[in-house]
């Protein structure tokens, strides 16, 4: 099983390099490549799900140096947890790619990027040392900055400009954090900088965190830092917007937020406070602002901000039913965001038009993209049995248990508000009278709506047994979080 | 400190241009000034006063050298500080062909 570690990184890089030279002789054998990839990292990933023993750290030293002075992959809980949602999400979006992307040119360079992309994410959640850290993300940043630019319309290019000026500026953050921890220990491992963290250095470790709350706060699109996100999801290719909000803000920004704070640095009230407090109000203002838009994806991309709000709420309160929610709540949103900006993308590729205004009526047009974006809305929105109604609880449970009520009432509000903004969404996009120029449409080819339906099963599914994804999938990684400053013990002792 | 200080001033020079310039090619500038801020903070945190080259050499006793790590780390960042740079330009050039303008003021078409 340590073997298996390292393709998670090598077979998509592998893939990327391979895919220009195959698609040379046919654009057929590019799709094959890809979606064989992304496969197989699925598999590799649910595989992993079975051979680990609950609760072992397993970690993997790269070139055979030991852990401090070399590099190594470290996979517990948490990892293993972030890398299902990833290359579940990835391989789905490439299936979905194989009719989508027809309408681009390009098709072999956009699964260089996205391979490219989903190496990066797998490095960042794999690894166990600062350095290669930034270095995976920036891999899969600059690959996603190229993906936002794909179309290269007047309005994707300046997305992305944006999205590529804050993304450097909080990458720089994140580098000159690395520096400073570097200066103060001597180590750029993760687990050993833990343990030889000054004991007395409260302002370094103060301006450490903040330069770390700042660089991925930006990437994980917190309220103040959020900026960027509803220009630069919406203009991506529609399988990339649903990586980007379903995958990728969590794999840079919250998986780094939570691994640093919680397992290097040490979570104290005052940060689990500041976090709960980020949360809150990327909440409210995400479903805020999501209320007026009438461009789908812009909508749905306002929407990301508030369930990262969720997120971010669930894991700073600090308890283990909170971690619990907000990592639950990270796999279920990486779900029904998905699915919903692939409803978009099918919506899009049918009637060519993203405004809400001119739809209207397609359910009876668009039977699977209908039921899909049904169950997807009903799960966002967080309605009894589907998978997001279980996760929010268990954060507004968790507020409850620990005395926050202002925040379990803020996490209600945005529900509601959620609720409200998919209720307009379903009223004109499927409901009503069909506009004139839409009779002769239909809906989109098989493998867009295979993607779809998986989605869209796996948010009903995990809702009815919820019991089970709980104990099952989630639990190892909450069990990893709480570990605390133990992680340093167990993945430098070995097991 | 004094030295390390003049690195965050440089920083924050960088950050001031990001902020503030309204001309795309003196953002990318200011993100570039960024990232050498943080290049040359990871070298001086490596420099040893009167270090000399990491090389072990025969006949050479109690050598004092400078930390070699900041320096493979620089030279890792530099080359992605180069991969970003070629990014940003190469957009930046794609939105003049479009907009036929480096203001940011007049690349607005997206709002909301």
């Amino acid at each position: 099983m340590m073997n298996l570690l390292p393709t998670f990184v090598a077979a998509p890089l592998g893939a990327a390099f391979l895919m220009l030279l195959v698609s040379r002789i046919s654009r057929k054998l590019a799709d094959l490549l890809g979606n064989l990839c992304t496969f197989y990292l699925l598999a590799a990933a649910v595989a992993l799900y079975f051979l680990r023993a609950p609760f072992q750290v397993v970690t993997y030293q790269m070139g055979g140096w030991a852990a401090p002075i070399g590099i190594n992959l470290v996979l517990d809980g948490l990892s293993q947890f972030l890398l299902l949602t990833v290359n579940l999400i990835a391989f789905l979006a490439t299936l979905y790619s194989i009719s989508y992307m027809e309408r681009y040119t390009a098709k072999d360079k956009y699964y260089t990027l996205f391979m490219l992309m989903v190496a990066g994410m797998n490095g960042v959640v794999l690894t166990g040392d600062f350095f290669n850290l930034y270095v995976f993300l920036e891999i899969a940043a600059v690959a996603s900055y190229a993906l936002v630019a794909f179309g290269t319309e007047a309005e994707e290019l300046e997305a992305s400009f944006k999205y590529l000026i804050l993304g450097t500026v909080a990458s720089t953050f994140i580098l000159f954090a690395i520096a400073v921890i570097y200066g103060l220990t001597g180590t750029l491992n993760m687990a050993d900088a833990a343990l030889a963290f000054p004991q007395g250095a409260a302002v370094a470790r103060a301006f450490i965190i903040t330069l770390f709350i700042m660089g991925f706060g930006m990437k994980s699109a917190m309220v103040p830092f959020h900026a960027w996100l509803p220009d630069a999801h919406p203009s991506a290719p529609a399988p990339i917007s649903a990586m980007l909000s379903g995958v990728l803000i969590k794999a840079l920004g919250v998986y780094a937020v939570v691994r640093i704070l919680y397992n290097v640095l040490g979570m104290t009230p005052q940060l689990s406070y500041m976090l709960m407090v980020l949360g809150a109000v990327s909440m409210l203002v995400g479903v805020l602002l999501a209320i007026g838009q009438w461009d789908l994806k812009r909508l749905l991309a306002y929407h990301s901000i508030s369930q990262i709000g969720y997120v971010i709420l669930g894991i700073g309160l600090a308890t283990p039913l909170g971690i619990m929610g907000g990592l639950f709540h990270l796999f279920n949103h990486a779900l029904f965001k998905s699915l919903l900006f692939l409803n978009a993308g099918a919506i899009e590729y049918t009637i060519g038009t993203r405004d809400l205004k001119q739809m209207g009526g397609l359910s009876r047009k668009m039977p699977v993209t209908a039921a899909t974006s049904l169950f997807a809305s009903m799960s966002i929105a967080g309605i009894p049995p589907f998978n997001g109604f279980w996760s929010k609880l268990f954060i507004i449970i968790a507020c409850v248990q620990a005395g926050r009520l202002w925040f379990a009432l803020a996490a209600v509000i945005g529900s509601l508000l959620t609720l409200a903004s998919f209720l307009k969404f379903q009223k004109y996009a499927f409901f009503e009278k069909i506009k004139q120029g839409f009779e002769g449409i239909k809906d989109v080819p098989l493998a867009m709506a295979f993607s779809m339906l998986a989605l869209a099963l796996l948010c009903l599914g995990i809702g009815i047994a919820y019991p089970y994804a709980a104990e099952y999938l989630v639990n190892p990684a909450v069990v990893a979080v709480g570990r605390g400053l133990g992680y340093s013990k167990t993945v430098l002792g070995g097991f | 400190m004094f030295v390390y200080l003049s690195c965050v001033v440089l920083l924050l020079i960088g950050l001031y241009c990001v902020a503030v310039k309204k001309n795309l090619v003196k953002i990318i500038i200011g993100v570039a000034i960024m990232e050498y801020a943080v290049n040359l903070f990871l070298v001086v945190l490596g420099y040893r006063h009167g270090g000399t080259a990491p090389i072990i050499q025969a006949g050479l006793k109690d050598p004092l050298f400078v930390d070699p790590l900041p320096q493979a780390l620089v030279l890792t960042a530099i080359v992605i500080g180069l991969a970003t740079t070629a990014m940003m330009v190469a957009i930046a050039m794609r939105i003049y062909d479009r907009y036929g303008t480096f203001d940011v003021t007049k690349i607005r078409k997206l709002k909301g």
